[in-house]
């Protein structure tokens, strides 16, 4: 039943609660955490790719004044269970098990490798010690390249490895080579993407003390996933969960990497247990770069086959992707990449093959997109390609071949990770290309590119749609609680990272129990206010955690209405809840705290509890989902290039999105803003560069490029809805989507821009000089013939 | 990224902070920190003492001193954009100077800091080529005075002895009515300057271009002045297509090649940039 | 022994006679030895921004000064911002109002630059607002929701709101 109050919580932009404090410098971030008697850890860290370890010798750093401690593996053995991070996702197509040890024993495979920590008084003192940290390193060959790492002959990444493939699969379906031997056209494209870190402005940290008392073991750490660290915690420390406690403070950002547990995590725990006293590790913006993971290199070569009217016919391929030296994820980010490709558009037959190769580089695992943004891009620049061979416009090629929402829900021959169906639940996607397509004038486009051309400006444009599984289950729990003070306790395993996750389970339960959000305190990522979660990736959280708050906040206020009716001595259906009261509707007067309520059913002893309800007034939901629900979008780029010195403007960016029922409009803006931001990067700026010895050559943020506010350009959003069915709420995620047609619109936009000298683009990021030396060679041919 | 340990010095006078460098070895000078202090943090020097000169009095100013401006080596890059008489004297500097990072930056960082550590692609650098300025240094011996194309003794290594510093600079200025231009490509707002170009350019009254200055920064690791270019532009009537013809000669200068962008970029920027640089000082000359 | 100094500064209106490492930076000393740790570290090479104070109320940014140079100066942090315990100040309200905040960690350097920007640009373009952002790195919002809190918080000062 419909109270006064709802319907203006859900669907509206609520004041934040994470806002107060943040604005006032009063967050509480994990280098914010002191606790007396703290120490300060630093990483004694590889400088070599690959090297052998032949011994360490701590004594120039114990003799520092204020050095407390120097832990190598052999340190660390008698406290491990399991020397391991034991974390890779199942999957089949693992060839060899390449899994981080806590910290390196015999050999180091990747710059940046954890090899000892440093215990001291303060960080300045722990970095003096680093310094004096002598390892003898006999450095061995490194692979740089994950295609050289391929080849027959190239020198193993991992000393003891027979070769460099970490995984290999294909996925598809239908008879994709025969749809190749009888089509009319095949065109083919080699592509580079490239995806750099995720460079959250706060990068990690750790804070791990340990209460002899309780001999248990709690951790502050900037991590996206708690209870996974949790998890992993128990596997390699053999203590039980009980002495174990893991929380997510308040994070600066996440964007993947912080949702992987990580050697620092584990160490600086045991440097806690070890030294007996508090141990805080605050990972720098160098480390950032050099040992957080990131995403990097897929090389692809991709076929199309279209009829003669440019309807798709098949798509097929195989892609080289960059894993990086260890599996600190597993292997989503390929089958993300592979996934994706075809999904907004009507594929009769589909095959993917995909391997992954080690390289002495940091490990790969998602960054916001996680995959998406490649496979977007494979299949955006091969219907550019299709439309240019035809002669058709490029909007008009992708109408053709678009899902039509008259077919949805729509089953893809495809199984997600899990071996779920691909199912895409609902959404409009030829609507949605429409209205971004009309929003940016892309029909009279062509005019306004020949009267810039005619002032000799170059602008282009470019256009491409996505579709993206989100919400990621199995499930996220949510437990509601209310007790005597009539306060609504909220706990979650969700994990926020700035995506205003409370603020959402806050409004979700706030629509239940009495529309005041001021009466609602949510605790998130804390392995001891629910036993069980998941975290944040995948843009998962709303749909997962949303709708388990949902499911359990509809309990708590069934329970808090039965219950008031008896205390009221009225009937449930003329009950209604307000602010933190339950009250019969139209007379005010009748009412009753909800901290009376729960006082009620908090059992008096000797006395039955009323309506013999079960005892108290909370209810805890795991809704389980194992479908991802599929959210989509059309963006179109309007660029300007400088063809003299290669740079480019975006003078105009539109997206029209669909994440299903929006819950809060301007944080769901916020959203695509800042994943607009990150796909503009990775189109134009962000590159994160290693020479041939895999030494990493971009490690300051001066040479790695992240947008600032005059780069981006005027973002315009269009909202479309397509609830999806498969969750109470009908909602999608949109944490991710901003990101993952960016690439793909920009770059088609620049190769559009660049018609006139018939420069192609097959590659993300593409930077100036690249772009300066495509015209230049464009130019030189012209002048040839 | 802390820094490492060293002893901190912070001397009232030129005097006691030259005579400071004469006595202690691996030595560094503190004045805005915005380049030696990411340095000291990231641990690429390691210095045993810092020597800040924010407490020295008399090092900073504007000072306009006959046909020249005279400006402290501790004048903060802030107070040289706001400064009318640069603005008005030395229309090339104000121009460069709202391209040099950003406010945060320019609050606190100097012109004698920036010059001393001769990074290739520095706006002010670049200037003080253009300017054909004169550096004042201070040493054991007293003061001694420097052509700035005398300055880059190499890659970031100014032509000092290490008991020596920069205390001041003198920027001949241009007649009232000169062209300038400061021109740049930068990855974003703010960056340092992949390639820029400065142009002044003086014409008598018929039109003839009668003087040129044109320097390329960040090509190469100091700034090149094109004097073959501006030989060959003096004479002429200037107009676009002149200046475009001449600048191609730049795409053989000296030009550094790197991970972010090959020799041949830069020699391209350098063509372009100059190029644009003096069509815009050309349009910028009155009567 | 590491050397020390003592300094003498204000922080936030309030006066600190204190003993300092020499080599510690002014970030370091306001978060760990007066404990504002309202200040963030982003990247401690002077690009992100997020360590920006008012000094003598210019923006600096705080991980490239050493502390000891804040002897004799006025600092200003994100915690001396608002007027009281329980208002705030206007362009914290314009942030709240118009969602210029996600994780919130570049944010007090964000504000910072911002209170600088708009006393000295009372009635700035949205290009301007733009560029004086353009020395503060967010990787949340995408700067959407800066800028509208700039704009509005420039009508709402020029309104007379007490900055």
């Amino acid at each position: 039943m419909a109270d006064a109050k709802a319907h203006t919580v859900i669907g509206s932009s609520v004041p934040r609660l994470e806002d107060a404090a943040l604005l006032t410098g009063q967050g509480r971030y994990v280098d914010d955490i002191r606790l007396p008697g703290m120490l300060h850890a630093a990483f004694v860290r590889s400088p070599h790719a690959h090297a052998a370890i032949r011994g360490i010798d701590k004594s120039g750093a114990l003799a520092l004044a204020g050095v407390r401690s120097v832990l190598t593996l052999e340190d660390l053995r008698p406290w491990l269970r399991n020397e391991r991070l034991v974390v890779g996702l199942p999957s089949p197509s693992y060839r060899q098990e390449r899994n981080r040890p806590a910290l390196a024993g015999t050999e180091v495979v990747h710059v940046g490798e954890p090899v000892a920590i440093v215990i001291a008084d303060d960080r300045y003192l722990a970095e003096d010690a680093v310094a004096r940290v002598a390892v003898d390193y006999e450095p061995l060959p490194a692979v740089a390249d994950c295609r050289a790492a391929l080849a027959p002959g190239a020198a193993p990444v991992h000393s003891d490895a027979p070769h460099n493939l970490l995984a290999e699969f294909a996925m598809g379906y239908g008879d994709v080579d025969g749809a190749f031997t009888a089509a009319p056209h095949v065109f083919r494209e080699s592509l580079w993407l490239h995806r750099g870190g995720g460079h959250s402005i706060e990068c990690r940290g750790t804070v791990a003390v340990h209460d002899p008392l309780e001999d248990k073991l709690t951790l502050w750490s900037s991590t996206q996933m708690p209870h996974a660290l949790l998890r992993v915690l128990v596997d390699m420390l053999g203590r039980d969960e009980s002495r174990l406690r893991v929380v997510s403070p308040d994070l600066g950002g996440g964007f993947g990497p912080k949702l992987v547990s990580y050697s620092e995590d584990v160490v600086t725990c045991l440097a806690a247990l070890v030294t007996g006293r508090p141990v805080k590790w605050i990972e720098d913006r160098r480390e950032h770069f050099i040992s957080a993971t990131q995403e990097r290199d897929q090389y692809w070569e991709v076929e199309i086959a279209v009829d003669a009217d440019a309807r798709i016919l098949g798509v097929r391929g195989s892609f080289i992707h960059d894993h990086g030296a260890y599996t600190a994820r597993g292997v989503n980010l390929g089958t993300n990449s592979a996934e994706t490709v075809t999904l907004p558009y009507e594929v009769p037959a589909y095959r993917m093959s995909v391997r992954l190769a080690l390289t002495n580089k940091v490990p790969v695992t998602p960054v916001r997109g996680a995959g998406h943004p490649q496979g977007t891009f494979a299949m955006e620049r091969l219907l550019d390609r299709v439309a240019r061979e035809l002669a058709l416009d490029r909007a008009e090629v992708r109408r053709r071949n678009l899902i039509p929402a008259a077919r949805m829900p729509y089953t893809k021959q495809l199984k997600t990770r899990g071996g779920m169906q691909v199912v895409l639940d609902s959404g409009d996607y030829p609507r949605c290309q429409a209205q971004a397509c009309e929003r940016a004038g892309w029909d009279g486009f062509r005019a306004r590119q020949e009267a810039a051309r005619r002032e000799g400006r170059h602008i282009g444009i470019g256009l491409a749609n996505f579709v993206k599984g989100t919400g990621r289950g199995p499930f996220e729990g949510v437990t509601v609680r209310v007790g005597p003070s009539g306060r609504i306790l909220v706990y979650s395993g969700a994990t926020a990272m700035g995506q205003s996750t409370r603020t959402m389970l806050a409004q979700v339960v706030a629509e239940q129990l009495g529309g005041d959000l001021s009466n609602i305190t949510v605790t998130t990522g804390d392995t001891d206010g629910i036993p069980l979660g998941i975290g944040g990736s995948n843009s998962r959280q709303t749909v997962t955690a949303g709708s388990s708050a949902h499911l359990a906040a509809r309990k708590v206020r069934q329970k808090a209405i039965k219950v008031a009716s008896l205390l009221l001595k009225a009937s449930e259906q003329d009950l209604e809840i307000v602010g933190g009261e339950v009250r019969v509707r139209g007379a005010p007067d009748m009412k009753i705290g909800l901290g009376r309520v729960a006082h009620a059913v908090a059992g008096t002893p000797g006395y039955t509890l009323p309506g013999e309800v079960e005892p108290g007034m909370e209810a805890t939901e795991y809704f389980v989902v194992d479908e991802m629900a599929y959210a989509n979008g059309s963006a179109v780029a309007e660029v300007e290039v400088d063809v003299e010195t290669g740079g480019v403007r975006i003078l105009r960016y539109v997206i029209a999105h669909d994440c299903g029922r929006i819950l809060h409009p301007a944080i769901v803006d916020g959203q695509i803003f800042g994943g607009a931001a990150h796909g503009i990067g990775n189109a134009l700026y962000e590159w994160m560069g290693f020479d041939d010895d895999a030494q990493p050559v971009t490690t300051n943020l001066g040479e790695y490029l992240l947008v600032t506010a005059t780069e981006m350009p005027p973002v315009e959003i269009i909202h479309l809805e397509s609830p999806s069915p498969l969750n109470p709420l009908g909602v999608k995620g949109v944490g991710e989507c901003g990101v993952v047609p960016a690439p793909a619109a920009i770059v088609s936009a620049v190769e559009d821009a660049l018609a006139p000298f018939g420069v192609r683009l097959a590659q993300a990021p593409v930077s100036p000089a690249q772009l300066y030396a495509l015209i230049a060679g464009a130019r030189a041919g012209i002048r040839a013939r | 990224m802390k820094p490492p340990p060293f002893s901190y010095h912070d001397p009232r006078t030129v005097a006691d902070a030259v005579a400071l460098l004469g006595r202690v070895e691996n030595a560094k000078l503190l004045a805005g920190g915005q380049s030696l202090m990411p340095m000291l943090n990231m641990r690429y020097v390691q210095p045993d003492h810092v020597i800040d000169l924010n407490g020295i009095a008399g090092l900073a100013g504007v000072r306009e001193a006959g046909d020249a401006l005279e400006i402290g080596a501790l004048t903060r890059q802030r107070d040289l954009e706001f400064s009318g008489l640069v603005r008005r004297r030395c229309p090339l500097m104000h121009e460069a100077i709202l391209q040099v990072g950003h406010r945060q930056t320019r609050n606190r960082g100097t012109l004698g800091g920036s010059l001393c550590h001769l990074d290739p692609a520095a706006e002010l650098v670049a200037v003080a080529a253009a300017l054909d300025a004169t550096v004042g240094v201070a040493g054991p011996g007293g003061r001694r005075e420097l052509p700035f194309a005398a300055f880059p003794a190499g890659y970031m290594t100014p032509a000092l002895a290490p008991d020596e510093m920069v205390t001041d600079v003198r920027f001949p200025l241009w007649p009232a009515g000169h062209g300038h231009a400061f021109v740049e490509f930068s990855r974003r707002h703010g960056d340092f300057a992949v390639v820029s170009a400065a142009a002044l350019l003086e014409a008598d009254r018929s039109g003839r271009i009668t003087r040129v200055s044109l320097t390329i920064g960040g090509a190469g690791p100091a700034p090149f002045r094109a004097r073959d270019v501006e030989r060959a532009l003096v004479g002429s009537a200037g107009s676009a297509p002149l200046f475009h013809e001449a600048c191609e000669s730049l795409r053989s200068i000296d030009a550094t090649g790197d991970v972010h962008a090959p020799a041949s970029y830069r020699q391209q920027l350098a063509v372009t940039l100059a190029s644009r640089a003096l069509k815009k000082a050309h349009s910028r000359i009155s009567a | 022994m590491a050397e020390t100094r003592k300094i003498a500064l204000t922080v936030n209106g309030r006066r600190h006679e204190v003993e300092v490492e020499t080599r510690y930076t002014l970030a370091d000393f306001l978060r760990q030895q007066l404990g504002l740790t309202g200040t963030h570290l982003g990247c401690e090479q002077g690009v992100c921004g997020a360590c920006t104070v008012l000094l003598d109320g210019q923006s600096a940014r705080s991980c490239l000064m050493l502390a000891v140079q804040a002897h004799g100066h006025e600092i200003t942090t994100v915690e001396g911002l608002a007027p009281s315990s329980t208002g705030l100040h206007p362009l914290q309200e314009a942030f709240r109002d118009h969602y210029g905040l996600q994780c919130g960690f570049c944010t007090p350097g964000v504000l910072l630059t911002l209170v600088e920007f708009l006393r000295d640009n009372p009635d700035p373009t949205e290009q301007e607002v733009r560029v004086a952002l353009s020395g503060n790195l967010c990787r949340c919002t995408g700067y959407a929701g800066i800028v509208a809190a700039a704009l509005d918080a420039a009508k709402r000062l020029q309104g007379g709101a007490r900055g």
